[in-house]
């Protein structure tokens, strides 16, 4: 049968950011029509409205662009998730729009990703866009960016002008902390080098876009190190069979556990072993990121929702003072008189505002120490204090427990979203 | 051992993730239950992510009079089997007491009137936060909710001010009466769906295999003789060899005709079909953002 392969496929997310013209649609289309992933009647409803509004070819931006607004007025507002699979690997696409004024969707998208995808109008070559989706990329540590120069047709699959491109962008990305990056010449618009090889780049020896996407190890990008478990909740069945039985629920945010190994509790610093670890209804003997699991210790010791498991000699940091890079996405600017809700792992505190450092220009990554006024969209560098300590890391260390968001009393309304420093 | 998840077992995962921080972050969580298979692996994934304690939600289920006695019979059984609580919100009821008319005309059906029922029944029963079976691939507009889907105190999806949804750190905060609607699946695909029913060997209706019923055709959609809806003058019921690919009200939900008889079989046919499931679905049919229009409303 097909699809025998199910179980060996992982899963792969990842980022696209692009305007109107750079092909970003025509590309996600091609790559989801040629891995079959639209369907007879999904086309046929977008042939219907290309049509109804005087198109000659099928307009690819009507299948991710799925609400009225954007459909009426052919642009992207928010993040549109689009799946597709091959046999390798699942994959989900974080598709967002690509203007300075939606930096905030953009990074919506980069949080969870594993990779980003940025595309280049051969002809243009690296422009503010480019950089702007590439420092997003770096500061939400993306491991791996696929450059796709797209629209070598245009260019006539000129290798001296995709080299140029490759230069110039070298040269701006040695500022940024990616430890993957690789080119690509396409064309989304004939399909060069998306899915199959072009006979139009033979001066071309890497892969084509999917085998990249398909073959890219993402294995070791987990942190399998820094043992990290924030409690969800508590599990306590009250059956006569499980009586005494108290667990703790939860997802392996980075490193492994196994049955037996030494933990330590926080924030109370009690030390225990773990007893049982539960995996879908049965006993495991280890688990690791992103399982979400249920665990047992060997002692009788009170643990609640926000308190994590961490091994006696790694442990994350408690701390009320936190400094951390802050891209405002709220409608209102940031007003540093008032107090917010913080939501880091598992936990809830509120927080004052303590100082804001900078704000980083999001273009030429400068930073601007004189203007201080946050509005939506902007990056800036902020301490804030806390009611109560958070259990952290550096971002750069862990996703999971560097990250935070910041939450509007007023209105409940998540307006920004914070990596710790 | 390989430290690395298949991409089953990390969807899986990240649904009983969230199913916990619902559970974690809300007064009063309850399942909406179809009584479709997207419910029923829900329903399997938060049996998962309390084990060994039981379902700390009840079961909802929004009947609109109109079903196949199929689904009514598999969710009993089921709601016995896991031990849960079933809460039925009844459209015929909503309908006996004037809060909504049935729709006249040929094509009448009660989907739209589900809408009230289902408020109706949040308000009722106080559900801060109701967790459903939705999919982003399912339809165009559902690309774009998010996990935590806020709705204001008239159960309104407001699609241009949702809240970004960042890494995995889900803001349920709200003002007193407003609530949730809360999509754990909204990452697995149809096929994920069912590679997973056949990974874990869950039950599912018999209605999803091939069999003989007897069905007419509407506007090139094979329907299931019901005995709710009148025939229009060319439709003749005649025996067919079908499945189906979604479950809902009867008079709504088109079947494929298929041989396909395990899931195995299906599944094949899955891989090679060539239009959405939601393709069979009069109530997407209606207008170009017939399902965008239904969520600003309330809907699922």
């Amino acid at each position: 049968m097909k699809d025998k392969n199910y179980l060996d496929r992982d899963l792969l997310r990842f980022t696209t950011a692009g305007s109107v013209d750079d092909g970003k649609s025509t590309l996600i289309g091609r790559l989801l029509y040629d891995s079959k992933s639209i369907f007879e009647d999904q086309l046929a409803s977008v042939e219907a409205t290309s049509k109804k509004k005087g198109l000659s070819h099928i307009d690819f931006s009507l299948l991710t662009d799925g609400l009225k607004d954007e459909r009426e007025q052919g642009i992207t507002i928010d993040v549109a998730y689009r799946y597709f699979s091959t046999p390798k690997r699942k994959f989900i696409i974080a598709d967002t729009p690509g203007h300075i004024q939606y930096t905030r969707n953009m990074i919506t998208g980069a949080s969870t990703a594993n990779l980003a995808l940025i595309l280049i109008d051969a002809r243009k070559g690296v422009i503010e866009q480019t950089k702007r989706h590439s420092f997003i990329a770096s500061l939400l540590q993306i491991k791996h960016i696929v450059v796709c120069v797209n629209k070598m047709d245009l260019v006539e699959y000129s290798q001296s002008r995709f080299d140029e491109i490759v230069d110039e962008y070298e040269d701006f990305a040695a500022k940024l902390e990616v430890e993957d990056i690789r080119f690509i010449p396409i064309s989304a618009l004939h399909g060069d080098n998306v899915v199959d090889r072009s006979k139009n780049l033979n001066w071309y020896q890497g892969s084509t876009l999917l085998h990249t996407l398909e073959n890219i190890h993402i294995g070791s990008d987990r942190n399998m190190k820094d043992c990290r478990f924030p409690v969800q909740t508590v599990i306590r069945p009250h059956s006569d069979e499980y009586h005494d039985f108290r667990g703790y629920a939860g997802r392996v945010e980075s490193g492994i556990f196994k049955v037996g190994d030494e933990v330590t509790i926080l924030p109370s610093g009690f030390n225990s072993k773990i007893a049982k670890i539960i995996d879908n209804e049965k006993e495991v003997q280890s688990c690791f990121p992103p399982m979400s699991v249920v665990v047992t210790l060997e002692d009788d010791i009170d643990l609640s929702r926000g308190d994590m498991i961490v091994r006696p000699n790694n442990q994350a940091r408690a701390s009320q003072d936190i400094d951390f890079m802050m891209c405002w996405m709220g409608n209102e600017a940031f007003d540093p008189q008032k107090k917010y809700t913080v939501l880091h792992t598992t936990n809830k505190v509120r927080c004052v505002i303590r100082e804001v450092l900078y704000k980083v220009d999001i273009n030429t990554l400068h930073r601007q120490e004189e203007d201080k006024l946050i509005a939506m969209n902007d990056i800036a560098r902020v301490k804030i204090r806390t009611t109560k300590p958070l259990l952290i890391d550096s971002y750069t260390q862990n996703r999971a427990t560097g990250s935070l968001i910041l939450v509007d009393e007023a209105t409940n309304n998540t307006v920004a979203a914070g990596m710790i420093i | 051992m390989s430290n690395s998840l298949s991409h089953l077992k990390e969807l899986e995962a990240e649904s009983i993730f969230i199913i916990r921080e619902t559970f974690a972050q809300f007064n009063k969580p309850a399942i909406l239950f179809s009584g479709g298979k997207d419910s029923i692996v829900l329903t399997h994934l938060a049996k998962k992510a309390f084990w060994p304690a039981k379902i700390p939600f009840p079961l909802v289920h929004v009947d609109t009079g109109h079903n196949f006695p199929e689904t009514i019979a598999f969710r009993d059984k089921l709601v016995e089997e896991f031990g849960v609580n079933l809460v039925v919100g009844s459209v015929q009821k909503s309908i006996d007491d004037g809060k909504v008319a049935e729709e006249v005309g040929i094509n009448a059906t009660r989907n739209r009137l589900q809408i009230t029922t289902l408020l109706d029944t949040i308000e009722e029963n106080q559900y801060d936060a109701c967790m459903g079976g939705a999919r982003r691939d399912e339809e165009k507009a559902r690309a774009k909710e998010r996990f935590f889907s806020h709705r204001d105190e008239f159960g309104q999806w407001d699609p241009k001010n949702q809240r970004p949804e960042l890494w995995n750190l889900f803001n349920g905060l709200k003002h007193f009466g407003e609530n949730f609607r809360i999509f754990p699946i909204s990452n697995w695909t149809e096929m994920d769906i069912w590679q997973y029913i056949l990974l874990e060997k869950i039950e599912i209706p018999q209605l999803y295999f091939s069999h003989k019923r007897r069905c007419y055709v509407r506007n090139g959609t094979i329907i299931s003789e019901n005995g709710f809806q009148e025939l229009k003058e060319n439709e003749e019921v005649k025996e067919m060899q079908i499945r189906f690919r979604t479950l809902g009200d009867i008079t709504i939900t088109g079947a494929v005709e298929s041989d396909a008889d395990t899931l195995e079989k299906i599944i094949g046919e899955v891989a090679t079909a060539r239009n959405t499931e939601r393709g069979g679905r009069a109530d997407d049919q209606r207008s170009e953002t017939a399902m965008e229009d239904r969520k600003k409303e309330g809907y699922f």
